[in-house]
């Protein structure tokens, strides 16, 4: 990335907090702890915050609930703050910008071309295709050429969230509006996915800051999600596993083993076929995550979760019993889907291959596979 | 020459909004149109599933007011199914449900109003000196208010400014004429501006704890999915219930010592506008927070009640079942209705869209034909303004103390007569006020909770109509709560164990509506009219107004089904 002059570093606007050095160390340590990422890996990002300016993003709202912006701001480290003010600079954004109108429009078209090739756009939500596109519109322009034309010149894509992801709720059968994902309306991009109904607000952070630190996308799987988020199984990482292996079930809401905490699979849990971070990082800084409040977890980060079946039966037609090997089976089964899908996520060769390589020419950090 | 302005998008609020305001050769407003310009489908999404799961749809509909649309949700099945929940889910869904409120009007104030009223860049004028015994003396029990502090927040903000990255302060209404605060009053903002972004974190861990995520905590038909084991480690027991009291008592803090009198510092700079926006001058409010059962309206903390014509001296009873009362109108909205039907109850919807507005990229709407996503509901006839300026009113007409000694209070504080409340700033106002009220409701739910924890009561679900065995074959019934932006209700229809029909009606589609047949603006059309604009290219004014309502369009416009289908025909049990 080219450094501007008249941008300020990440490191000198810290500086001006009255953050010192040592306390700027500690920080970005801390930040390739949440990251998943080796100490080896520290004077990169320590390199990145130091020398950069902050980083151009334009974050566009199509069909959506606000709940990824929502997220996001839940994030503890780093807190919103201090991604806002120190280490993007969130040019565009319908929900916390101060402009509004022409002159946020204005705000969308200035970044366009004085960061052309350099911005970062992140959608949160998707685009109604049908009719024309009449379902969702901004500014009187509709919100898919508004996606394309923005997507057009940014360095990457990030899509926030079940809706840009898979499509989400507004996707599921009938889908009135004809609401795509982003991957099936850009291309020749690269585009992460950031699934989840939200995705985990370290999670979002945490993507931005791994670009910002290697100028590069994280590692991504198949699905364009990176992997170090979305690379486990609930079912792998859940406390109540043990309860599982030991046959301990919830029967009903409220009996003996919900007060127990046991396993919540035979409520219809999603965990043996969903994969995020819910168990290892939780949520809201580690309070909780739905299985340890004792509902199952509905597999929000899935694609078509919500036409998945009702998410209270028990993944049927796959008995109990074998306990320990049935979840793994159907894991299994929902990799071998995932791997015929593949097809279908044309997307996903892009993305890796974007992934592995630098995206800004004259970035030091190198597009480290992060783990 | 009359002048058009046209802003879209309106920012710092949920969803898709586009205003447009014909002003006079005076800079006046003299009609204004509101346009919702998304649309969903979510009730068509809807249809044929498991009515158990459909409050996880419909919290979707909105991640801003998160659990709002799913606490009406569980209540519509519970309606229909007959489901009493146990007490100790009812209070835990009252704190939820306070918790949102208090932290949703937080976030509201800071971070999606107050750049209305706060000037940045004036801010970076300010003595931290002076900006410290300022502060001091609007809270004294506020204790981040240091010279030192100021001072570090202030070079942050010139360095920020400096770097010529403004982000999401670029290209605003810095210098306007209509902001006046001082700059010291700016800086004081600006801090707390950003004490809210990271407070508002800790207040939502209460869903967490009860919901296992925020946003979109987890909700259960018949209860609350979190069991109570006082005795165990694997359920909410005493730990988690002094996180939450912890949680609690940091809310009432933040609440009491910063944003009320933050709120009344701004306002006092501001009292002209409490005579600007006041609008329709019809209010109402479903109340929730029962104490007593979904079904005893009496025992509500947020009272039910319709005012007329801003008389506080009468409050008009409000029946969610007569199909006479709330009607939807589609004259100016991209729907049409059967041929003689001009006014519908949601038991009776039918919604046929069809898009007639310009054909993208237009540049202006006309306020003549159909101009939005939304529809125009009606309550007898009647426009309505619904949200925490309606709670206020109903609950202060209706005699409540508690509703009284705040309102009155702030009165005083500001020297302004009651009539002051209707008005963009009585808007802005009444949300404060209520979240002074929803704060220590908050601890008064969590002591009910221990009380009757104390009784041996540890229930949360009632599992008597978990299984669809246990269903009649058809059922109907409906579900209503208050959201942060007003007045909130769901309808639906069982038939075989599947959902037949959804039909909700939300706040903002009440707020937002556009015109109806007789011509009636919905409440932020008429809200707009009559505001004196000091430079059209630079809208402050109609923000002012239009987020004086905290609109949510996702909300508003999520609702209505597609291809013609008939979308609802409810009789509510």
């Amino acid at each position: 990335m080219e450094t501007h002059t008249r941008s300020a570093s990440t490191y000198d606007v810290l500086r001006a907090h009255g953050v010192d050095r040592r306390r700027f160390l500690k920080f970005c340590t801390m930040m390739a702890a949440a990251m998943g990422l080796d100490a080896t890996v520290v004077p990169q990002i320590v390199e990145a915050l130091e020398t950069k300016p902050r980083l151009p993003v334009i974050w566009l709202h199509g069909l959506e609930c606000t709940c990824c912006s929502e997220s996001f701001i839940r994030s503890s480290h780093p807190i919103a703050q201090d991604v806002i003010l120190n280490m993007i600079s969130l040019d565009y954004d319908d929900t916390l910008m101060a402009a509004a109108g022409f002159q946020a429009e204005e705000n969308r078209k200035r970044t366009m071309k004085d960061y052309s090739g350099q911005y970062v756009l992140a959608v949160e939500g998707n685009a109604p295709t049908a009719d024309g596109g009449v379902y969702c519109t901004v500014g009187g322009e509709t919100f898919l050429n508004i996606l394309q034309e923005t997507a057009e010149n940014a360095k990457a894509v990030i899509a926030w969230g079940s809706c840009a992801s898979n499509g989400c709720v507004q996707a599921a059968k009938p889908n009135p509006t004809g609401a795509k994902p982003i991957h099936e309306l850009i291309s020749h991009k690269a585009i992460i996915n950031v699934p989840g109904c939200p995705p985990i607000a370290e999670v979002m952070t945490g993507v931005l800051t791994y670009i910002l630190t290697f100028g590069a996308l994280p590692e991504l799987d198949r699905y364009g999600r990176p992997k170090m988020f979305y690379a486990q199984r609930i079912h792998d990482k859940c406390y109540r596993r043990a309860f599982f292996d030991a046959g301990q079930f919830v029967e009903t809401w409220d009996d003996e083993g919900a007060k127990k905490g046991w396993c919540l699979y035979k409520m219809g849990c999603r965990g043996p076929t969903t994969y995020n971070s819910c168990p290892t990082f939780k949520w809201n800084n580690g309070v909780s995550y739905p299985i340890g409040s004792g509902h199952g977890c509905i597999g929000c980060s899935e694609e078509n979760f919500w036409d998945d079946g009702p998410f209270y039966e028990r993944l049927s037609s796959i008995p109990v019993p074998g306990i320990d090997s049935t979840p793994d089976a159907i894991g299994a089964v929902a990799a071998g889907a995932a791997l015929i899908g593949v097809g279908a996520h044309f997307i996903s060769t892009e993305v890796r291959r974007a992934a592995g390589k630098k995206i800004g020419s004259d970035t030091e950090a190198q597009g480290k596979e992060g783990r | 020459m009359a002048t058009r302005v046209v802003v879209d998008p309106v920012t710092r609020i949920e969803g898709h909004l586009r205003v447009e305001a014909t002003l006079d050769e005076r800079g006046v407003i003299k009609d204004a149109m509101s346009s919702g310009t998304m649309w969903r489908g979510l009730e068509v999404i809807l249809k044929g599933r498991d009515p158990r799961t459909a409050w996880a749809f419909c919290e979707r509909i909105c991640g801003v007011c998160t659990t709002v649309h799913a606490l009406a949700s569980v209540r519509t099945v519970e309606n229909a199914l007959s489901v009493k929940v146990p007490p100790n889910a009812e209070i835990i869904r009252n704190i939820m449900f306070l918790t949102q409120m208090v932290q949703d009007h937080v976030i509201h104030f800071y971070h999606l109003h107050a750049l209305d009223w706060v000037d940045i860049v004036s801010a970076l004028k300010a003595d931290p000196a002076a900006t410290s015994a300022f502060a001091q003396k609007v809270s004294p029990s506020w204790p981040l208010a240091s010279t030192g502090y100021f001072k570090d927040l202030a070079g942050t903000l010139t360095k920020f400014v400096e770097s010529g990255q403004l982000g999401i302060f670029q290209n605003a209404y810095w210098g306007h004429p209509a902001y006046k605060l001082p700059p010291e009053a700016n800086l004081m903002a600006v801090a707390h501006y950003l004490e809210a972004l990271k407070w508002q974190k800790e207040i939502i861990k209460i869903h967490t704890v009860f919901g296992g995520k925020n946003p979109h905590p987890n909700y259960l038909m018949g209860g609350m999915a979190s069991a109570i084991s006082m005795q165990g480690d694997n359920a909410i027991n005493m730990e988690r219930l002094d996180y939450v009291k912890t949680l609690i008592q940091g809310a009432i803090q933040v609440v009491d010592n910063m944003y009320i009198p933050d709120l009344l510092a701004v306002a006092s700079f501001y009292t002209d506008w409490a005579a600007i926006g006041g609008g329709l001058g019809n209010y109402m409010t479903y109340g929730d927070l029962p104490q007593n059962g979904i079904g005893d309206i009496s025992q509500f903390r947020i009272p039910r009640g319709i005012i007329l014509n801003k008389n506080l001296s009468e409050v008009l009873p409000l029946d969610l079942t007569d199909a006479s009362q709330v009607q939807e109108q589609v004259a100016h909205s991209w729907y049409e209705y059967p041929e003689g039907k001009d006014s519908l109850h949601p038991w009776d919807g039918v919604t046929v869209p069809k898009y007639s507005g310009p054909k993208p990229p237009y540049q202006q709407l006309d306020e003549n034909a159909k101009y939005s996503w939304l529809k125009s509901p009606r309550w007898k006839g009647n426009a309505m303004e619904v949200g925490p300026l309606a709670r206020m009113l109903v609950g202060f007409a209706s005699g409540k103390t508690e509703y009284k000694d705040v309102v009155t209070e702030a009165l005083g504080a500001l020297k302004v007569p009651p009539t002051a409340l209707f008005s963009t700033l009585g808007r802005t106002a009444a949300r404060g006020l209520e979240t002074k009220l929803c704060v220590h409701w908050l601890m008064a739910e969590y002591d009910n909770l221990i009380a009757n924890l104390k009784a041996g009561d540890s229930a949360t679900a009632d599992t008597s109509r978990w299984e669809p065995s246990t269903w009649p074959t058809e059922a109907k019934g409906y579900g209503f709560t208050e959201a942060p932006r007003g007045s909130l209700a769901h309808w639906i229809h069982i038939k075989d164990a599947k959902i037949e029909n959804y039909q909700i009606v939300v706040p903002s589609t009440w707020n937002a509506s556009p015109k109806d047949g007789k011509g009636q603006h919905g409440a932020y059309e008429a809200a707009l009219l009559n505001t004196p604009m000091a430079d059209p290219k630079r809208p402050l004014e109609i923000l002012r107004t239009i987020h004086s309502f905290d609109p949510c369009l996702a909300c508003a416009s999520h609702v209505f089904g597609p291809n013609g289908e008939k979308l609802a025909e409810i009789r509510v049990r």
